[in-house]
């Protein structure tokens, strides 16, 4: 633990253009399918067109005589292996379901076969070539179909392994208790319980999934991949492919956005498949159709709270029921559902009382994955509107009523010990809060007092303000893991090595900066090389709020492990003891003041004396999560005549710690937040009654464009977090846990009715309207 | 067939088959800042100058824009020099991913040099065709402005 230092930071803390910024911006960094390469064969997948079906038999044969077709792939001729999909630590806490090709399909777009061609409209000639007799079987479209007394069963294969109980559709189970959650609400003066339901929704990066996979000069295959989790991609290919691990090589180039969808291991196993097959490079690129069908998605969610609270607001027993639809696959299915207790109740740990149980189901639909809020945002939305209504029946302002009971610093939550991924969890006490002042701001900002309550009329447009607050994580303590390296250079830069994995989110840079600001130098001596299995260290990827935190620390440790190498070498050359030297402004300097420069400094270690490289290696596995705290308000506007609602102005007021690079930590709040803005108004996948997704389209599938936002307020609330990395905390999910409640309660504020099921459409609202 | 096209100031002559799209010329031909992220018109990320404004490559036909003037990201910045609106958009943090940038630029620019002092509403008008899932648009609306002040007041080349 540090405290915060005396001195301000030189780096840190400052709005740095980002490293990979330049490129960006004009055009030349280059994502997957930018990298053009010879003779490279185009790959298509073709789905299945049942939800539910035996595949009897498969002729490959046509497709395969259609000249400029290399490859066809299917259930027949690549290997068997249960593997997930899903990118976790290992073991991997998500069932082993999937095969490359299975002799059963179970939601419309299951993968059958593949073929690599010479052209992407050969590929797709050949697929309709392909012939398929399959034997239909009944289907399980929704939670209660799966969970019914003879429900067909979606995995009913032997070879699965990690299913709960697999005969009954359920892929996993939580249960936890603390304390007598029966006997609380019987002591609890009031008591609220509300179900809340929500949808099928998807991340759609503007960056599809893509993949390119070729062989190097070594024959070894290479697989540059748009992915989360590049270390935990070449685990899970050498795998299911069973090829050695040394012979595959991840890298990760830029990444057009990830939030979850690419912490899974989609599309490599084909294309190196093909590679491996043929020796010629392969690309297989998802259009945007198929990335709706067949990519992953959030986990449709029925989540029941039961508050109780004493009078005077304390409360006093907490139960939360989730019921969790995993699709086809199981990949994340238990994690998700326990983060949908673990990411929330610890919040309100004043209720001595608590409990929380669920199942993740399997159905023959569309499978979910990893998406930021992975389950917190899915609890969230009916504990808040819990929340609000427990303040109406207990007659306190809901801002009071969350003061009172929210978590403090100092103190703990037995959920957090109790529940962690998908395992028990890691107890800890909280050592920085800012959220109390949090809510002080947003409540100031959006007008709380002046507007609540008040219902102002514009025509048949009806006002209304809400508030949610919630907390997330940084990490997964004692699983996580990452490692950097820092090697010098005898100019004075350095190269930092991470396995760390930057999808957008500005991780190079922020990661660069705290290793600048150990060393002394400025941003611009720092050379980043990130994400290549090869030539960078483990580092378990980006996603669970992971980054900035877990990732930032073993890059600070390795930065301080050269400072000590880097003053060893000056001590001599100062004619000064290393120890009351430091690193400023690019030199080595000592108490008297005397200095010498960081590239005099590595000359000597390198061509002078006692020579060696100044390098070294850091690893960090977190023993805590510092939670950031968010609090959320917004006002809207609700169409009385029509349903619609405008969302006109949202503050959201966060404690992360330290920012790293504020700006990129406010685009992390603003991005989740419109995310989460769409997931609460628009997005939502229809599916058919038959199983297929019926809107796999930008167009029919509405995410947020710069027209449709409120006035969006980010504020970052000055705190310290003495665990962390100069003071930071991670930040990359939190935001977009706050619309759904904030939105809903802002409706209920204005128009009287609750929203229990996302997305609040106009004909949601207006019929909630007329049945009240 | 075989077309011709000036790309950035330059002119070439390239084959299209019947049917490709402008973006898949491009990409072909080595424009790889077009980015693809729907090919049906929705996201934006493929926005390119046709003839001085902005439109989705990945509906535009190749054959029929014989001789047309394109300019793709890769020609806003010269090596040594970006353009003003590139310069805000490192400045102002409205880079995330980076994927629907190229597009966003090419909105921006088709603004700008139309209306160099944008209102806010007007900014989002002229974006509101590209798609972007990490910045929430604050900072890209942010950066426009702040290109417009740079234009206004620097006399920078805006006119590419």
């Amino acid at each position: 633990m540090t405290a915060r230092p005396d001195r301000e930071f030189e780096v840190v803390g400052k709005n740095e253009r980002k490293v990979d910024g330049t490129g960006l911006v004009a055009g030349r960094r280059k994502f997957v399918a930018d990298l053009h390469l010879p003779n490279t064969l185009h790959v298509k997948i073709l789905g299945s067109p049942h939800a539910h079906a035996r595949i009897t038999s498969i002729d490959t044969s046509d497709a395969e005589a259609i000249p400029g077709v290399a490859c066809v792939l299917s259930h027949e001729n690549t290997p068997s292996t249960r593997h997930t999909t899903a990118g976790q630590g290992y073991p991997e806490p998500s069932p082993y379901d999937a095969r490359m090709f299975d002799t059963k399909v179970r939601f419309v777009g299951d993968r059958v076969a593949a073929v690599a061609a010479e052209s992407e409209m050969i590929a797709s000639e050949a697929l309709k070539a392909i012939r398929v007799e399959y034997e239909e079987l009944p289907a399980v479209l929704s939670i209660d179909a799966a969970l019914q007394e003879g429900a067909p069963v979606v995995h009913d294969e032997a070879d699965s392994t990690g299913i709960y109980d697999a005969a009954r559709n359920i892929v996993a189970d939580v249960d936890i208790d603390v304390g007598d959650v029966e006997k609380g609400f019987e002591e609890s003066t009031v008591v609220v319980e509300t179900t809340c339901e929500t949808q099928y929704a998807q991340h759609t990066p503007i960056e599809p999934h893509v993949v390119l996979a070729y062989l190097d000069s070594d024959e070894r295959i290479v697989v540059r991949t748009s992915t989360q989790v590049p270390f935990h991609v070449r685990r899970i290919l050498a795998y299911t492919l069973g090829i050695p691990m040394h012979q595959i090589r991840v890298i990760k180039p830029r990444v057009g956005g990830g939030f979850g969808t690419k912490q899974e291991v989609l599309l490599e196993d084909v294309a190196a498949l093909v590679t491996l097959r043929t020796g010629r490079a392969a690309l297989l690129e998802l259009t945007r159709a198929e990335e709706f069908i067949a990519a992953r998605t959030r986990h449709p969610m029925r989540v029941r709270v039961k508050l109780g609270a004493k009078a005077d607001g304390s409360l006093h027993a907490i139960e939360m029921e989730g019921l969790s639809n995993t699709g086809a696959y199981g990949a994340h299915g238990l994690t998700v559902l326990a983060n949908t207790g673990s990411k929330t109740l610890p919040l309100y740990n004043k209720a001595e009382n608590a409990h929380f149980f669920g199942q993740a189901v399997y159905t023959n639909l569309p499978v979910p994955g990893a998406y930021r809020g992975y389950g917190a945002t899915q609890g969230y939305f009916p504990l808040e509107t819990a929340m609000d209504e427990l303040a109406e029946k207990l007659s306190i302002d809901p801002v009071e009523l969350r003061r009172l009971n929210h978590i403090r610093l100092g103190e703990t939550s037995p959920i957090f010990e109790k529940l962690g991924e998908g395992r028990e969890g890691v107890s800890q006490t909280v050592k920085s809060c800012e959220l109390a002042r949090c809510i002080e701001i947003g409540a100031e900002r959006i007008g709380w007092t002046e507007k609540r309550g008040k219902q102002s009329k514009d025509g048949p447009w009806v006002h209304g303000v809400g508030m949610s607050i919630m907390m997330q994580g940084s990490g997964i303590p004692e699983i996580d893991m990452a490692a950097a390296t820092i090697k010098m250079n005898e100019d004075g830069s350095f190269n930092l090595l991470i396995g760390a994995t930057d999808i957008g989110t500005g991780s190079d840079t922020i990661l660069a900066q705290m290793a600048a600001e150990v060393l002394g130098v400025p941003l611009s001596k720092m050379v980043v090389t990130s994400s290549d299995t090869d030539t960078t260290p483990f580092d378990v990827g980006a996603y669970a709020s992971s980054t900035t935190y877990v990732s930032g620390t073993a890059v600070v440790r390795a930065a301080e492990k050269v400072r000590a190498q880097i003053l060893a070498v000056a001590a001599p050359l100062l004619e000064s003891p290393a120890e009351g030297l430091f690193l400023r402004e690019e030199a080595v300097v000592a108490a008297n003041g005397s200095r010498v420069g960081l590239d005099r400094v590595c000359q000597r270690a390198m061509y002078e004396s006692d020579q060696f490289q100044i390098a070294a290696t850091a690893s960090f596995v977190p023993s805590e999560s510092p939670p950031p705290f968010l609090a959320n308000f917004a006002e809207v506007a609700v169409d009385t005549e029509t349903g619609r609602v405008n969302v006109l102005h949202y503050v959201a007021a966060v404690d992360c710690g330290v920012a790293i690079h504020p700006k990129l930590a406010e685009g992390q709040l603003e991005g989740s937040i419109v995310n989460g803005l769409g997931y609460a108004l628009t997005e939502e996948m229809i599916t058919s009654s038959r199983g297929r997704v019926r809107n796999p389209s930008l167009f029919d599938y509405k995410i947020p464009g710069a027209l449709d936002l409120p006035k969006l307020e980010v504020v970052l609330v000055d705190s310290y977090e003495p665990t962390g990395p100069m003071g930071a905390k991670s930040v990359g999910e939190i935001g977009i846990n706050g619309p759904i409640p904030t939105i809903a309660n802002a409706i209920y504020d204005a128009v009287g009715v609750r929203l229990r099921k996302t997305p609040f459409t106009p004909e949601r609202v207006l019929a909630a309207m007329r049945a009240s | 067939m075989t077309i011709m096209l000036r790309i950035n100031g330059v002119s070439r002559t390239v084959d299209v088959a019947a049917g490709e799209t402008l973006l898949e010329v491009l990409r072909r031909e080595g424009f790889v800042g077009v980015k693809c992220g729907c090919g049906t018109g929705d996201c934006g990320a493929c926005a390119v100058l046709l003839n001085g404004r902005a439109v989705n490559s990945c509906l535009t036909l190749a054959g029929k824009v014989d001789g047309a003037e394109i300019l793709t990201v890769e020609g806003l910045a010269s090596v040594e020099r970006l353009h003003p609106l590139q310069e805000a958009f490192l400045d102002e943090g409205a880079v995330q991913c980076g994927y629907c940038t190229p597009g966003m630029l090419m909105s921006g620019i088709d603004l700008l040099t139309r209306n160099p002092n944008p209102s806010e509403d007007e900014i989002r008008e002229a974006i509101s065709g590209n798609l972007c899932r990490c910045t929430g648009y604050v900072k890209q609306v942010r950066a426009i402005q702040s290109a417009a002040e740079r234009m206004r007041s620097g006399g920078d080349d805006c006119a590419t």
